[in-house]
């Protein structure tokens, strides 16, 4: 024997962006924090050890900033012109940065005046970095070269002039101590190793490369430039592994998250967006201001720091995360009591009498179930329903004109109840999930209360609300007609181009899309 | 299985349980008219234990016997009564009437006759209770034609005539008319109800029902309202009290055993219990499914059953909680699914009860189960539009199960296309995709491209709509990496021809076409590219049904059309290859081969034609295969190839053709004669489970040691497989009751040459099957009855002498044969 079937509410696909974990995680940020500096921001770049201060690179300066402090707590300024790239040591000790006149200054983060500075370089260091073993730096400049230098002797160990063009980007392999990278405006990535004399390997990246990242691995290379990001694989010889077109323009900056299962990607399109490094699938994307050039994530990625071409500096710290204790307020039923009888395993002759499991209905179910139509409607017009949830409402309202009881619900009711109910349906009929259930509901509202109309001014006007919203609903369905009909004849005209191109043995992968566009 | 026997249309399924009330026996089990047969359930267990046939036309009445409970009187339109045995299914007794017989009453206190109700002579549709007089002569046929007429003008249904406290009166209602007579006093009391027409219906009287201790009849009427009537010995000082639930038409009605309250059932499916005959104190047993039919109480009052519309019989407690249900096969008024097989259970699926889709097993002739698919509350009430499935579509496997529900709107229709997933670890379907609206307009054809060999993402799901598109559905897997990997359904390609209707669609066997009907023309389209091939057209005519050529006749594309055509186009030289002038109604590829059935329907006839598409003959023509137009077929693959003799039949070797006509017979063709179909599968005796140690038992007993002494003595394997053939015919006497058994004379050549073993005339493969076939039933018989055949067969097995079989039984075994055959049955029943 069948138990009563509770009314199927529809769900229907939200639209627009779905909600996963990825969403929720990197939307648990609060509202970002912007400091001002005196030019474009070109590095961010966090210590390695707590407390995680970082050093942005603007204009002639580098400012230290602490992890909630709006002013800088240090400030390196012995620069006469522009400053780049600064970057910080493993231990977070020292500090190294590149200028616009060529020479390249190590810092103690502690101290004011550089401790040594390399000089060797043509023109604007726009690169430095230091190797994982701690004494050696790399650098590259505008003068096309990529130079080796050694801290404690302040000299050059080696200079390569592989690169035909501005290097302006490089990273330093975390695995071995003698491997760096550099990417040059010459739209290559050339991998190089300390105990050679010339580049490793080349990789060819199609575009200028603004910035290049490797994984922590070593495994794994990600150069960007143009409006693509590119995924290598090192290990097999710098073969593409993916190739990502998300941004609309050129992407500037890359960063690895710290569990290096996301990569984010800064762009001059105003866009960070995350990847998943498995799928290589845009998961979130964050939206800014203005172009973004530089961009850091802090370990355990408690603060996303953004930097922009106007100076901006923009600081997103993550909100703590939410405490359940309110329900322990709720005093829970002794341990006992809870597993009374629950435990209790059956023997095997005991004969096992099944309690029926109770079944919980609505409200509107309920109603529903004795056949009281009237009152079923009412219970889905109550605020909650009507307001929140209002795909209820209407798959009860299309249950019991399923049922044939519709027209005798909706009779006999008074003011303010067809006021409500006009309310509603004003509301809601233009809704594309709702159309087809409440323009029965609408017509048969007329219907029944035509003989009151002009005695109440209140339905009257509630009367003329719906004529309204029907007839802009009307009206704009009108002109997405005529748009149709403008873009069928566009895509007529394409359709004749394409027999022409067939003609000539041409295959046009524009018009393709079209006509499978066409065909759907 | 010698010779081959022609074909015959064979009714199967089951008939409606509906042709009059169920009974309980005395001993748990229940009683049931059905179609030409009376068959017997257990309570207990809700299995079929018996079907008894013998009646040439609808069961329409059976009563047990008042004076010996192991009896049962039957009814029929064949005009005759039958008293059966119905513990051992046997007939005792048939008296012959002569006239249709409606309905049968057996009154205890009428020593030797029972009431009928058969039409008046003479008049068309009037009918008059009569009571027939049994004669207590000898034989089995015998001519019962004392019929007196106990009332005039009765109405034919068996609902409408109830006998009152003992026999004193008989009630009978027809229209708005209620009549009474006392068989004492010899008088006839009318009573009616004015005439009034309401918004559920007029006033007509529906059904009757007598209190069992005190003078009241209880009247259902057609608009919901039950009257209870009293003090009727008066014409004109009776009193009436007023019932009203139903808002529909009260289908039956009963008492209970005491008469302290009152059971009601109709068109709801509610089964109303009024306590003490007053308007307040009811109970309730809602949703049974489908509207009452029948209403009956078994004798002791711990029980109810109800009879449903759809093939359902319903056990109720006394204390109106839902006890049990047996399900027959579902036969709504319109079966839109098709007959569809599940290639995994290889049942039958067709619509069930409303929105529900019933998988029928055709070897069982039971329910497997029902799917819920509409999964909405069904309201009960006449002239309601509901939702209803209207297609399905299984994919190769089995895997997945596409359904599409539709509710008639008078504006737009309601559709949906669901797809359901199974499920292996519930072993049922579970919901995968629901689309709304997949097309504007109805759906009229789905099909799956069956590809067994492939992997799962390759399926692919066609429909065709009357919104002149038809509509290519994939799987798409769901986008989010970090979600769980589940798959769901999505539009990938519409395709349309010229504007018009597309009517069926049909994947090749390898996939890799598609043929789409649109209106008058065949289009063909790749399944890779979804680019139009090409088309064929043979007009005048719309197409009706399309199907591609298997196997060999793979390059063949077959369709009929409106105006009698069925053409059969080559695909290689996209010409037409040959065409018939034939009306084809159904056309049903064989999927295990490359034959194609095609039912036409010519002048209130409807034929078959089994052809090859490669050659125009047909290999096979059955005229007037049946006089109801043909609706539906299915070909139902078999468990194991059946051994046909005749070339003719050779198709039907390894599926068999299923169909459904109008009248929602379900029917199949069977190479086998009719005695071999009408063998009953289940042999058990019901009698055996409540047999006491009674002298016979004890001698098997004997018997069955003594064979396993032997047994162990002899060590043989021979002997074993040996009785695993014991013939129809041995079983037939041990099974038969002494009492209607011919003398042991005639007998006994039958059962000597039984023990023959026989090997020139059958083939080996013959043999093996019925092996197969009689293993089968030795499972189902006792072990008592087992062992009397091996020790028979066992003497005689060895050696095949023909003359020295006779002596071969030892003396006192042949004494104790002889004693079984002398011995009398018939106290048996007494138990």
């Amino acid at each position: 024997m069948a138990t009563y079937k509770p009314v199927v509410v529809q769900a229907f696909p939200k639209l627009g962006e779905r909600i996963t974990q990825d969403t929720v995680y990197w939307r648990g940020y609060k509202t970002p924090v912007q400091i001002k500096e005196f030019g474009a921001v070109n590095k961010i770049d966090f210590s390695p050890v707590p407390p995680y201060n970082y050093a942005v690179t603007a204009s002639s300066r580098i400012h230290i900033y602490g992890r909630y402090s709006q002013e800088p707590i240090k400030t390196f300024s012995r620069f006469k012109d522009a400053a780049y790239c600064a970057t910080h040591r493993d231990d977070g000790n020292l500090l190294v940065a590149g200028s616009e006149e060529g020479s390249i200054r190590l810092f103690d983060i502690s101290g004011r005046a550089p401790l040594r500075q390399f000089d060797g370089h043509t023109k604007a260091v726009h690169v430095v970095g230091f190797l994982s073993d701690k004494y050696r730096i790399f650098s590259g400049g505008d003068d096309y070269s990529s130079n080796l230098w050694d801290i404690p002797s302040a000299t050059e160990i080696a200079s390569y002039s592989e690169h035909t063009d501005y290097v302006r980007c490089g990273c330093a392999s975390k695995v071995n101590a003698d491997v760096f990278i550099t990417g040059s405006y010459d739209h290559t990535v050339k991998l190089f190793d300390a105990r050679t004399k010339s580049s490793v390997m080349t990789i060819e990246h199609g575009q200028p490369v603004e910035s290049v990242l490797l994984f922590p691995s070593g495994g794994l290379l990600v150069s960007a430039g143009g409006r693509y990001v590119k995924v290598w694989d090192v290990l097999k010889g710098g073969q593409l592994l993916v190739s990502l077109k998300n941004h609309h323009k050129t992407v500037t900056c890359l960063c690895l998250n710290s569990s290096g299962q996301r990569l984010l990607s800064g762009s001059l399109d105003r866009h960070v967006k995350i990847y998943s490094t498995t799928s290589y699938k845009v998961v979130h994307s964050f939206n800014y201001a203005t172009s973004i050039l530089s961009l850091a994530l802090s370990p355990e990625d408690e603060t996303i720091v953004v930097g922009m071409t106007n100076g901006v500096l923009n600081i997103k710290h993550r909100k703590p995360e939410e405490r359940k204790e309110k329900s322990r307020k709720k005093r829970q039923p002794a341990y006992k009591t809870y597993v009374k009888g629950r435990t209790y395993m059956p023997k095997q002759e005991d004969f096992c009498v099944s309690k029926p499991v109770k079944r919980v209905l609505r409200k509107y179910d309920k109603l529903l179930k004795s056949f009281q139509s009237s009152k079923a409607l009412d219970a889905v017009l109550e605020p909650p329903i009507r307001l929140h949830t209002p795909e209820v409402t209407v798959a009860v309202m299309q249950e019991l004109h399923r049922r044939g009881t519709l027209r005798s619900a909706l009779a006999g009711r008074d003011e303010k109840q067809v006021n409500l109910l006009l309310t509603f349906v004003a509301r809601r009929v233009i809704e594309p999930r709702f159309t087809p259930v409440l323009v029965t509901v609408a017509d048969m509202i007329t219907d029944i209360y035509q003989p009151v109309v002009g005695q109440s001014a209140i339905v009257d006007r509630q009367f003329l609300r719906l004529q309204e919203a029907i007839g802009k609903e009307i009206d704009y369905q009108e002109e997405l007609l005529e748009v149709l009909g403008m873009m069928d004849t566009l895509f007529a005209t394409f359709t004749k181009k394409r027999a022409t191109y067939l003609e000539e043995n041409k295959s046009n992968g524009l018009t393709e899309t079209i006509e499978t566009n066409m065909n759907n | 299985m010698v010779a081959p026997a022609t074909l015959r249309v064979v009714r199967c399924g089951g008939s409606t349980l509906h042709g009059a009330r169920a009974v309980f026996s005395a001993d748990s089990y229940l009683l049931c008219a059905s179609g030409d047969f009376v068959k017997m359930y257990s309570v207990a267990t809700e299995e079929t234990l018996r079907v008894m046939g013998g009646h040439a036309d609808l069961v329409t009445g059976i009563q047990l016997n008042p004076h010996n409970h192991m009896q049962l009187y039957s009814s029929s339109v064949d005009g005759s009564i039958k008293l059966w045995d119905f513990m051992d299914g046997i007939p005792i007794k048939t008296f012959v009437v002569g006239s249709k017989l409606l309905a049968l009453y057996a009154l205890a206190h009428c020593e030797d006759s029972v009431f009928v109700v058969i039409p008046k002579h003479g008049e068309r549709d009037t009918f008059q209770l009569v009571s027939v007089k049994l004669t207590k002569a000898a034989g089995q046929d015998l001519e019962a034609k004392e019929l007196s007429v106990v009332l005039d003008g009765v109405d034919a249904s068996p609902k409408r005539i109830a006998f009152g406290r003992e026999g004193e009166y008989v009630a009978s209602v027809k229209d708005v008319n209620l009549q009474v007579y006392f068989f004492k006093q010899k008088q006839l009391n009318r009573f009616s109800v004015s005439a009034t027409k309401t918004k559920s219906g007029n006033n007509h009287f529906t059904c009757i029902a007598c209190h069992p201790t005190e003078d009241c009849i209880a009247t259902g009427h057609a608009d919901g309202k039950i009257r209870l009537w009293r003090n009727f010995y008066h014409k004109k000082e009776y009193t009436f009290s007023t019932l009203h639930w139903h808002h529909d038409t009260v289908m039956d009605l009963a008492f209970s055993m005491e008469g302290t309250s009152l059971l009601s059932g109709g068109v709801e499916s509610v089964l109303v219990l009024w306590h003490n005959e007053s308007d307040c104190q009811r109970d309730f047993l809602p949703r049974l499914g489908s509207a009452i039919e029948y209403i009956s109480m078994s004798s002791d009052g711990a029980l109810c059953c109800t009879l449903h519309t759809d093939n359902r019989i319903t056990i109720i407690n006394s204390n109106l909680r839902f006890s049990k249900s047996i399900q027959g096969l579902i036969k709504s008024t319109d079966v839109k699914t098709g007959l569809v097989v599940d290639p995994r259970t290889k049942a039958l699926v067709l619509n069930g009860e409303p929105g529900h889709l019933q998988f029928y097993c055709l070897q069982s002739d039971q329910q497997l189960f029902s799917l819920d698919i509409v999964q909405r509350q069904y309201i009960h009430q006449a002239g309601l539009n509901q939702a209803d499935l209207v297609k399905v579509a299984f994919s190769a496997q089995g895997k997945w199960l596409a359904t599409v529900e539709e509710r008639e709107e008078v504006t737009d229709p309601e559709l949906q296309l669901k797809l359901w997933f199974y499920d292996e670890e519930t072993q049922s379907f579970k919901l995968n995709t629901r689309i709304n609206m997949p097309h504007e307009d109805h759906i009229t054809d789905m099909c799956f491209r069956n590809m067994d060999e492939l992997e799962d993402d390759s399926l692919i799901l066609v429909t065709a709509g009357r919104d002149c598109v038809f509509k290519v559905w994939v799987m798409v897997e769901d986008t989010d990496p970090e979600a769980q990997q589940s798959v769901s359904w999505s539009c990938d390609f519409v395709g349309s021809y010229h504007n018009y209707q597309a009517t069926n669609c049909c994947f090749s066997e390898d996939g890799s076409l598609l043929a789409v009907s649109f209106e008058e023309t065949v289009t063909v389209w790749d399944s890779v590219t979804w680019d139009l091939k090409c088309t064929f057209c043979h007009p005048p005519g719309k197409i009706r049904n399309i199907c591609f050529g298997r196997l060999t006749c793979s390059k063949y594309l077959i369709g009929a059309t409106d105006h009698g055509f069925l053409c059969c186009w080559n695909l290689l030289s996209c010409a037409l290859e040959w065409s018939a002038h034939l009306n084809v109604l159904v056309l049903q590829p064989d999927p295990l081969s490359e034959h194609i059935a095609a039912v036409s329907w010519l002048s209130k006839e409807s034929s078959l034609f089994v052809f090859k598409p490669n050659e125009p003959r047909p290999i096979y023509i059955q005229r007037n295969l049946c006089k109801e137009k043909i609706q539906l077929a299915a070909f139902v693959p078999r468990d194991e190839p059946e051994t046909i003799g005749s070339e003719k039949y050779l198709w039907l070797r390894r599926s068999q053709l299923f169909f459904l006509t109008d009248t929602q017979e379900l029917m199949t063709l069977s190479t086998k004669s009719l005695e071999e179909r009408l063998t009953p599968s289940s042999k058990q005796l019901a009698v055996e489970e409540s047999l006491a140690v009674t002298p016979f038992s004890l001698l098997l007993g004997k018997h069955r040691r003594q064979q396993s002494q032997e047994d162990i003595d002899l060590g043989k394997l021979v002997v074993r497989n040996k009785h695993e053939k014991d013939s129809p015919a041995v079983k037939e006497l041990l099974h038969t009751p002494a009492h209607v058994l011919p003398s042991a004379s005639f007998l006994c050549p039958i059962f000597i040459n039984s023990l023959l073993i026989s090997k020139e005339n059958k083939s080996a493969e013959e043999v093996a099957d019925e092996v197969e076939m009689e293993s089968e039933k030795t499972e189902d018989d006792s072990d008592e009855e087992r062992d009397v055949t091996e020790t028979e067969q066992e003497d005689t097995s060895p050696m095949e002498l023909l003359g020295e079989m006779t002596c071969k039984l030892s003396k006192s075994q042949e004494k104790e044969l002889r004693k079984i055959r002398k011995m009398d049955y018939s106290w048996i029943s007494a138990f």
